[in-house]
């Protein structure tokens, strides 16, 4: 410890270099100071009075400019969502003195309500400076005539004009489509402050909600120069805004029209599916909302309203009401057992009285044309006939001898339990069990007797309207995957996500034997009763062209032992609800369609008929556009 | 030797301290109370540009409140700690960077923050003022100060790769300011002056290269209005003829606290954060606006002065960067408010509204006063 050396600052051949630059340094940063010390001298002291002049008499004010929102087409450039121009009552935030008066003022020229009130008091209290917060939008000739005649009176108060959305196929498209709403605090914390200055509404659903980013279009700015009451004097330049980009959807309106007229006023979904590229030409859910009512989102009366209504028409169906499948699951089981080498074409069991035990149980899984009597047996069954009569038992047979989680493996892949779409922003991924997700969510192992409630889609497994469509879709295209979209084109489009590989282990013959099952399920008649397809009676009697589809009914309630299922017995909402999904022409398939209908009735007599309305309209304006 | 790598020096350290508990506790006492009178100068000012907000206050209180904590702990590490941990604090400032330009959120057009579940959301990139430091000093520690071209080929890379993912985020003023803080180390420790003039040169070569291959075009209309905001009075320009009208029109004594009209009537963008300064112009005036530099002056001689008695080569650059560092914002920010450098976006330190940038400033202090006051030697 006798030396200092060991404590040099830095070795010592740096050591009088480093002192030097050390000194250098803080010069430097006086030097710096001292400039810095000069500019606020030069600002503040000499410049002073130049400034001050400057800062209170004409100021110049930034104001931006809302861009106008993108549109949205159908693919026959039909518009769905346009904008208008529309006059509107506004005050600037700056330029309030006494909310009271300000008030009175308003009475005076419009009526306004006490929920208005409390809306724009809410609003200005959010407001900035120079922002102009609206009093009303939409001012109808009356309204705006008044407040023209009368705008000397009330200083502060303008007239000033706004681009409202607007939605010309009102409450036709409002689940595909989607809405806007006014942009709430809770938006500003997620979206860019400085691209949605000066914009007031946000995409809400739909595609409004998807495709914001590209909807919104790039913000405009003003250079102004105002006076110290913040009245315009002179525009200095201006940098317009840039209009949000167009979208053209998949959708054909015309075909969602007749889809929505086959549903009628029974609450339920239809989806339809170009099985050439996934593209979504009708999404209908029932009942329906007038989006419209929500664009000057001044008022809240109707959306409460809305939202209130026990058949909830803000809720999509389409994409997120889940439902049993039913008997529609039974092609995909199929495919499944032939797959894993569980059976084959040639496989017949015995169905004397149309019901199955379990070995060493007395629990009784009934056909679907079960009787007390015992007179519901169907004979001999093999898979096509299972198929096309839809067989509970034939199904039964497989489902004992199933492992349930291979079978769960296997419907993943046609997008049971999993969302597989590409732009669509609510869609649902239904539920897709395995003895895991059993565990997980009741506690309890999985029981064999569950197997027989997943082959015939009554056990927990649930899909969207949307997953059944997709289902036909696969089967179209005998296992290629196209994922559902609704974006058609856009001015920039964005590289969409590969499709997923197809589905594997099935030989291209069982496609083309399956495809001819579910062909026979509209087009077998005339065989006699038992023998004939079973949505032949309900649609395939006159049908001009061919088309494939497996109807299934859904309970909604179970059905004691030993009891028949009688729908007059039953309140409406416990009734089953009415699956089909189809798809047409068989061998070259243009379109795939699904329907659910809530507590309907059965599969073939009440869906099949709304499937086929649909692709029957869509077929005829094929036809008709190849003959123009 | 053995005795003084791993014990503790047996030269008493407490005479460097005025406020001294104790040989263990360590505490400077000038630059606690300056960044204490820093801060409360601080939030007066925030109080009247957040437009007299008690949540807003209380939250930035809170936030600063934690800065000074993290500074007094920072300043009990040895300085052995720092140099072992110096490269791993690196590597984890880099990953984080990292994770901004892949997760990171974007706000106002660049991406630079981090929203890590658990964690109030931060920018990593304040990180760096403290561990570009503590890795070029560890660098030139472990080469013995015996800088060869490899070793200025390494450090330019060390330097340059947390910087270009700064740079790309983008934030220009960040980059630029740990620039100056590397420069700043390199030119303290001794660089032979030709050195600097070969940077310069590099720069000059690279500069078209990079401009012509290596940016987008918006990278490059980015740049042209950053040197020239007249192309662009809506943007960078009105920020600067708002700022200098608020700071122009304040004069000797300013109009008051809280009787800022530029800043009140939203002429003046972020007047809470990089502006703030201009907010301190027209209100408290010339006067204030000079003490508040005279204020930061004296903080960064006292960082300068712990250097000078540094008893290694690794305390004397950490602690050298980190003041320069620190001086680089305090500059850069007023200079760009005044009008005399281009807007790019750097705040006041602890000033500004915002807790990454007040609490980083005050960990880097802590750093800076501990390793230039610890009493020990390295283990290399």
């Amino acid at each position: 410890m006798s030396t200092k050396k060991a404590y040099d600052p830095v070795p010592d051949t740096l050591s009088k270099t480093v002192v030097y630059r050390a000194v250098a340094a803080s010069v430097l940063a006086l030097v710096l100071v001292l400039l810095l010390i000069a500019r606020l001298y030069q600002l503040q002291i000499l410049e002073h009075e130049r400034y001050a002049t400057h800062a209170t008499e004409n100021r110049l004010a930034t104001q931006t400019i809302p861009p106008p929102r993108g549109l949205i087409f159908d693919r026959n450039g039909k518009i769905l969502a346009s904008n208008r121009i529309v006059p509107s009552l506004a005050v600037i935030k700056n330029s309030v003195d006494s909310i009271d008066a300000l008030l009175s003022d308003i009475r005076a020229l419009v009526k306004f309500s006490d929920t208005e009130e409390l809306s724009f008091r809410n609003r200005l209290g959010d407001a900035r400076g120079e922002d102009k917060v609206i009093i009303k939008r939409d001012l109808n000739d009356e309204q705006l005539a008044i407040a023209a005649v009368n705008r000397h009176r009330f200083g502060n108060i303008l007239v000033i004009t706004e681009i409202l959305r607007e939605y010309p196929t009102r409450d036709l498209a409002a689940h595909v489509v989607g809405s806007i709403r006014q942009i709430t605090k809770e938006d500003l914390q997620q979206l860019d402050p400085v691209r949605y200055r000066g914009t007031k509404f946000v995409g809400r659903r739909g595609v409004e909600k998807f495709y914001e980013d590209s909807l919104h279009g790039e913000i405009g700015h003003r250079l102004v120069e105002v006076n110290a009451a913040g009245r315009v004097m002179s525009e200095i330049s201006v940098e317009t805004a840039s209009r949000g980009q167009t979208l053209t959807l998949h959708l054909d309106i015309e075909l969602q029209r007749v889809a929505d007229n086959a549903l009628g006023d029974r609450k339920g979904a239809i989806v339809a599916i170009d099985p050439k590229n996934g593209g979504i030409l009708a999404l209908v859910s029932k009942p329906s909302y007038d989006p419209n009512v929500f664009v000057t989102g001044l008022e809240g009366k109707e959306f409460k309203r809305l939202t209130a209504r026990a058949d909830a028409p803000l809720f999509n169906r389409a994409t997120q009401g889940t439902y049993p499948p039913g008997s529609t699951i039974k092609p995909v089981i199929g495919m499944a057992g032939l797959a894993y080498g569980l059976i084959d074409w040639e496989l017949e069991i015995d169905d004397p009285k149309g019901e199955f035990r379990l070995p060493d149980s007395s629990h009784i899984y009934r056909d679907w044309n079960w009787s007390k009597r015992g007179t519901g047996g169907q004979g001999q069954v093999d898979l096509f006939r299972a198929i096309y009569r839809s067989s509970n038992v034939y199904f039964f047979h497989m489902g004992a001898e199933l492992d349930i989680d291979s079978l769960a493996s296997f419907l993943q892949q046609w997008g049971y339990g999993r969302n597989t779409t590409i732009d669509i922003y609510d869609a649902e991924s239904g539920v897709l069990p395995t003895t895991q997700w059993k565990e997980q969510h009741t506690g309890e192992p999985w029981f064999l007797g569950e197997n027989m409630n997943y082959v015939i889609g009554q056990g927990y497994t649930l899909v969207t309207p949307l997953q059944l469509a997709t289902v036909a879709t696969l089967f179209a295209n005998r296992g290629d995957w196209v994922r559902p979209r609704l974006l058609h084109s856009s001015a920039y489009p964005e590289k969409l996500d590969d499709d997923y590989s197809p589905i594997d282990g099935i030989s291209e013959s069982d496609w083309e034997r399956m495809v001819e099952a579910l062909t026979a399920v509209v087009h077998r008649g005339h065989k006699g009763y038992l023998q004939n397809g079973l949505a032949w009676a309900h649609i395939g009697m006159d049908i001009p062209y061919q088309m494939a589809g497996k109807s299934g009914t859904a309970q909604v309630v179970a059905i004691p032992q030993g009891e028949e299922y009688n729908e007059e017995l039953l309140p409406e909402d416990q009734r089953k609800h009415a699956l089909f999904f189809g798809f047409a022409p068989v061998h070259d398939p243009v379109i795939a369609v699904a329907t659910v209908i809530e507590n309907g009735g059965g599969g073939s007599s009440v869906a099949a008929p709304v499937v086929r309305q649909v692709i029957d309209a869509y077929l005829a304006a094929q036809v008709a556009r190849a003959d123009e | 030797m053995n005795e003084i790598l791993s014990g503790r020096s047996t030269r008493a350290h407490h005479h460097f301290f005025s406020g001294s508990y104790g040989q263990t506790f360590r505490f400077d006492f000038i630059a606690f109370s300056l960044t204490l009178l820093l801060i409360g100068f601080g939030l007066v000012v925030l109080f009247s540009a957040l437009s007299q907000s008690w949540s807003a206050l209380l939250n930035q209180g809170i936030r600063l409140m934690l800065g000074l904590g993290c500074m007094i702990l920072a300043t009990q590490l040895r300085i052995s700690t720092y140099y072992r941990w110096a490269p791993a604090i690196y590597v984890g400032t880099i990953l984080l960077l990292f994770a901004v330009a892949l997760f990171g959120v974007s706000s106002k057009g660049s991406q630079r923050w981090l929203d890590l579940p658990g964690l109030p959301s931060f920018q990593p990139s304040e990180f760096l003022k403290i561990s570009l430091p503590l890795i070029v000093g560890w660098y030139i520690t472990t080469r013995d100060f015996k800088l060869k071209f490899y070793d200025y080929v390494a450090l330019t890379m060390i330097v340059g790769l947390p910087t270009g993912l700064v740079f790309l985020q983008p934030d220009y003023g960040t980059a630029l300011i740990l620039l100056i803080g590397v420069a700043g180390i390199l030119f303290l420790v001794g660089l032979r002056l030709r050195w600097f003039a070969a940077g310069l040169v590099l720069v000059a070569i690279s500069a078209p290269i990079i401009w012509n291959f290596v940016f987008h075009d918006y990278h490059r209309k980015r740049i042209i209005t950053l040197f020239n905001p007249e192309q662009d009075p809506l943007g960078a320009g009105w920020n600067i003829i708002q700022s200098k009208t608020a700071v122009g029109s304040g004069g000797f004594h300013g109009k008051g606290l809280f009787e800022g009209t530029q800043s009140h009537l939203d002429f003046l963008p972020e007047g809470h954060t990089d502006f703030i300064i201009a907010v301190i112009g027209e209100e408290l005036g010339f006067i204030w606006c000079v003490a508040l530099l005279c204020c930061y002056l004296l903080l960064f001689s006292r960082l300068m002065y712990w250097c000078t008695t540094a008893v290694n080569g690794f305390g004397y650059v950490v602690g050298s960067g980190i003041a320069i560092t620190f001086f680089g914002y305090v500059f850069v920010n007023v200079a760009m408010v005044l009008g005399l450098l281009p807007v790019v976006g750097l705040p006041l330190p602890l000033v500004s509204y915002g807790g990454s940038s007040a609490i980083t400033t005050m960990i880097a202090f802590g750093v800076a006063v501990a390793v230039c006051t610890h009493k020990q030697d390295l283990e290399r």
